[in-house]
């Protein structure tokens, strides 16, 4: 690997980084694009498939310039976008509480999170952004939580040491999605945009090079529809549910880019995922989706397991003495705030000795006690009354009275589409946005960064960006009985008729389930080499066994739930073994990527810039061939590396 | 503690838009307390697949009580029979074993079913298109803490911009009106500063296509807050009235 010959910015792989020192690129990139002439912006169509955070922001943004957008969810209303489940807050530079924030801080603080895996030059435009976001969101009407003087509030997340997270109680992720989403139902109204809601991308259409459309289904009809357009932007969101089991809604999936990624458009760093490691444990098979609780519960609750494994115990039959308060005893300096990936590793290490608690012994303590003690309990009622409450209404267990049980669950994708910095994939013309592309989180994502990248992309880059590749553009019109619609759409009948026609003996979830544990367990927090090829083995097995087994009722010319999911795990069951191949060829651990082989003898994960500082961009050739590994050397120029320490 | 309970089931089964709909029994057995009820109709629709019967089509996405999607009339009730959340995070710990539950869809004119228990709650979004917003468009928004705002207003505005448009207030409503989801939209944004210089317009837009939807008149018998998963106070109905007759004050002027 070390010899390979490095390919910056050669062939397909050019990452577009304009010249100019740090904080000049962004603001030189903007003046020397083409524009659009005001006049000639409604003679182009844009689609945009997603209305999260990425997706809305980008359609009203680029309806407000006089674009045609057509956007499309797959949900039964924009609104509905998997972005309004985001609890915790959204980070900007404003530096409000004087406390020496700064948009060289945040972008320090953001590649520093990302393990150095991420490029400069994008997450230094997130951080020159992110102010504009707030100042945006507020005009919308974004109750953001105040102070008494009028002001807006701020509280400090996870891997900063400023208050730089703006909120709007537990709801921030809801109230910036309906910001985004009045302003594009403005649009709508206005005739600027036009939407279709219960409308699943199934592929996307290539014409000279150069992405011209889309295939969708009606997901009440089943009518299979072509799109024609002079861009493309996908919006559409991470793939966590490659587990089965995480925080994503139950739809979310990663057929939009699959599908580009089949036409084209590389694949980057698909094996870097996150873990979060506060979420509500799984109760029995029937568990169908696990639901985070706020890292901030780290600030006053205490992490422990019994110190002899099997200890059955209640746990306030357990007293002190035998108690393993093992992140405070690991890393005396951080204790109970070390990152997300150090808590989420260490609670799986303590299951797999034996030592978990709660009736699947999938689960650790996490004690209110001694906060109780301390700060009574009206103080933690304040603090964290509502997810108290939640706990309960989930376990029926009171949090005041008996420790939560908390376990880690696979919770965001830092790797999807890799882009330029304009934004656009490997196709041109086809553009990836918010969590979908593999985005300015490199290896690991702070608390509060997604949203902010989300809107940064939608609000404030692709009007950009696009405007820059349609300037270069003729606006054509392609009407959809081009011959590459037509094949799209046959390819998309033939592959529903052929889910339709296997009538095997198995359920879509019971391939889902099997797919999902073994991405867990051998492709989860913690990576080897041995366990990656069986892996893959396995997720070769179960493909097969798919094509064969599955069982899919009904048509497709009607409202069908099971084809719907059946489809999206077939793409799942296709993405979960490149995963793997990127966590087997990438023999570092970084970030959310741990490879047991590469650890500190503190067992804390262990860089390898010498040979692995790029993004990997996966390009596919063929089915049942091996993807191409291509190269993204990542250039520091601004940042000294440093090996992560928290003890 | 977990137990497993024993149910029966009654729920409204229809192909389509056009087709005549009915009740159908299953017996859901073995079920776990800890399941929440959307999982209790997973492990119903997984037993139906194998038998090769047509699974029961249900709306939802997020599984916690956030995206609205979720809906369903459980026993009388929309999202069941505790206060306060959706069916997604409802536990069957809340049922008692051979229990009878009746499962339909929303019922209400503007809410057509299209399958099973979904239904088409687009006039929700034409509403929101024909005024649900502030119009600032990207770019050149002032500093965002120019305009102070004092705390209590802004928690205020935040109450009412919790409405997650699930649709239950409309469905338990004996005239199907639409006045809360509207009524939170309106005070949401009408008790900011940002959105009084569209206030009139705003008002009149979302009343007016909220008529045209088929929605029908409020006569404030409050079920709507009552049943409201998120406590969407009456007081924003209220609101949505004075701010109704004072742009129509003001538009006659
Ligand atoms: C529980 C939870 C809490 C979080 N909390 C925070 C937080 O506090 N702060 C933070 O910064 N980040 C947080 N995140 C992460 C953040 O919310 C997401 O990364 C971000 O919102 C993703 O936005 P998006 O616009 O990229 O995608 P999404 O909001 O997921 O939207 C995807 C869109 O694509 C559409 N779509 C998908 N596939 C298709 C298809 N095939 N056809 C048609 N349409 C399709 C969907 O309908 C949807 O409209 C959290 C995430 C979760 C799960
Ligand atoms: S007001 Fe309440 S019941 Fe009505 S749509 Fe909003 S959240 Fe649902
Ligand atoms: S499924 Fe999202 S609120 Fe119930």
């Amino acid at each position: 690997m070390a010899n390979e010959v490095k390919s910056r910015n050669a062939g397909k792989l050019d990452a577009k980084i304009p010249d100019g020192t740090l904080s000049e690129k962004w603001t030189n990139h903007k003046f020397q694009m083409k524009l659009v002439n005001p006049a000639n912006k409604r003679k182009y169509e844009i689609i945009v498939v997603g209305t999260g955070l990425a997706g809305a922001s980008a359609a009203a943004s680029l309806a407000e310039l006089g674009y045609n957008v057509k956007s499309f969810c797959y949900q039964d209303s924009a609104r509905r976008a998997h972005s309004i489940a985001a609890q915790g807050g959204i980070n900007a530079a404003k530096n409000y509480p004087n406390d020496g924030d700064s948009v060289f801080r945040l972008f320090y603080d953001t590649i520093k999170g990302g393990d150095y895996r991420s490029r400069e030059a994008n997450v230094y435009r997130l951080a020159e952004l992110s102010v504009n976001i707030i100042d945006q969101c507020v005009a919308q009407g974004v109750p953001f939580a105040r102070e008494y003087g009028g002001l807006l509030d701020n509280r400090s997340f996870g891997g900063a040491q400023v208050s730089r997270t703006f909120y709007a109680r537990g709801q921030t992720g809801q109230q910036l999605l309906l910001g985004a989403y009045s302003a594009l139902m403005k649009q709508v109204g206005l005739g600027q945009v036009k939407l279709y809601p219960r409308h699943e991308l199934l592929d996307i259409v290539i014409v000279d090079g150069a992405a011209r459309g889309i295939v969708t289904r009606d997901m009440e009809t089943g009518a299979i529809e072509s799109f024609s357009a002079n861009a493309v932007i996908l919006a559409t969101g991470g793939y966590s549910n490659v587990y089965y089991l995480s925080t994503n809604a139950k739809g979310c999936n990663v057929t939009a880019s699959w599908r580009a990624y089949k036409k084209g458009a590389f694949f980057g760093n698909p094996c870097f995922t996150q873990i979060h490691p506060t979420c509500i444990p799984v109760t029995g098979d029937h568990q169908s989706k696990l639901t985070l609780m706020s890292e901030s519960l780290r600030n006053d609750g205490r992490v422990w397991v019994p110190k002899q494994a099997g200890d059955k115990r209640a746990p306030n039959e357990i007293p002190e003495d035998e108690r393993d308060y093992y992140l405070e005893r690991k890393y005396p300096s951080f204790g109970n705030l070390v990152p997300r990936d150090v808590a989420s590793r260490n609670a799986k290490e303590m299951a797999d000795a034996g030592k978990g608690v709660g009736s699947s012994g999938k689960a650790v303590y996490l004690d209110f006690a001694d906060a109780i003690k301390r700060l009574g309990v009206e103080k933690i009622k304040e603090k964290y009354g509502n997810l108290f409450d939640m706990y309960k209404q989930i376990t029926d267990e009171d949090p005041y009275k008996v420790p939560m049980r908390i376990y880690p669950a696979v919770h965001y994708a830092m790797g999807g589409l890799w882009v330029d910095y304009n934004l656009m994939t490997t196709v041109p013309g086809l553009f990836a946005a918010g969590e979908c592309n593999f985005s300015d989180h490199g290896a690991n994502r702070l608390g509060a960064s997604a949203l902010m990248q989300g809107l940064a992309d939608g609000y404030f880059i692709l009007p950009y960006t696009v405007g820059g590749y349609l300037a270069n553009l003729k606006a054509d019109k392609l009407t959809a009985d081009h011959e590459a619609f037509k094949e799209a759409e046959k390819n998309v009948k033939d592959r529903i008729t052929k889910l339709l026609s296997i009538k095997g003996n198995k359920t879509v979830d019971e391939f889902h389930r099997e797919l999902g544990l073994v991405m867990w367990d051998y492709v989860g927090m913690s990576r080897n080499e041995k366990g990656l090829k069986h892996a893959i083995e396995k997720i070769k097995e179960i493909r097969e066994d798919f094509w064969k087994n599955v069982k899919v009722l009904g048509e497709n010319e009607e409202l069908n739930q099971s084809l719907e999911k059946a489809g999206r795990v077939a793409d799942f069951l296709e993405l979960g073994e490149l995963i793997a191949e990127d966590a087997l060829h990438r023999k570092e651990s970084c970030g959310g990527h741990f490879r047991e082989e590469s650890q500190t003898e503190e067992n804390e994960a262990k860089r390898d810039d010498k040979n692995f500082s790029y993004a990997a961009a996966w390009e596919y050739k063929g089915d049942g061939v091996k993807p191409k590994l291509n190269k993204e050397e990542l250039v520091f120029e601004n940042v000294k590396l440093t090996q992560r320490s928290y003890k | 503690m977990e137990r497993t309970l024993n149910l029966h089931l009654k729920v409204w089964r229809q192909k389509n838009r056009n087709a005549e709909g009915r009740f159908v029994d299953y017996e859901a057995n073995n079920i776990s307390t800890e399941m929440s009820f959307l999982e209790m109709l997973d492990v119903v629709n997984e037993k139906l697949i194998k038998n090769g019967e047509d699974p029961i089509a249900f709306d939802h996405d997020c599984r916690e009580g956030i995206c609205g999607m979720c809906s369903l009339f459980i026993n009388g009730r929309p999202h069941g029979p505790k206060d306060a959340i959706t069916t997604c995070q409802l536990h069957m710990r809340n049922f008692k074993d051979g229990e009878t539950i009746v499962i339909e869809p929303w019922r209400a004119r503007a809410f057509p079913v299209i399958k099973d228990l979904i239904v088409d709650r687009s006039a929700f979004d034409r509403i929101m298109a024909a005024g649900g917003f502030i119009s600032a468009n990207t770019g050149g928004a002032p500093d965002a803490n120019a305009i102070p705002i004092s705390k209590n207003v802004a928690e205020d505005a935040m109450d009412a911009a919790q409405c997650i448009g699930c649709g239950a207030c409309v469905a338990v409503c004996k005239n199907s009106s639409a006045m809360l989801f509207v009524g939170a939209k309106v005070a949401h944004l009408g008790r900011l500063p940002q959105g009084k210089a569209e206030r009139e317009r705003r008002v009149i837009a979302m009343v007016n296509q909220m008529e045209k939807e088929g929605f029908g008149a409020c006569t404030n018998t409050e079920a709507c807050s009552a049943e409201c998963p998120k406590e969407i106070s009456m007081d924003v109905i209220a609101m949505l009235r004075r701010e109704y007759y004072r742009a129509m004050l003001k538009t006659e002027e």
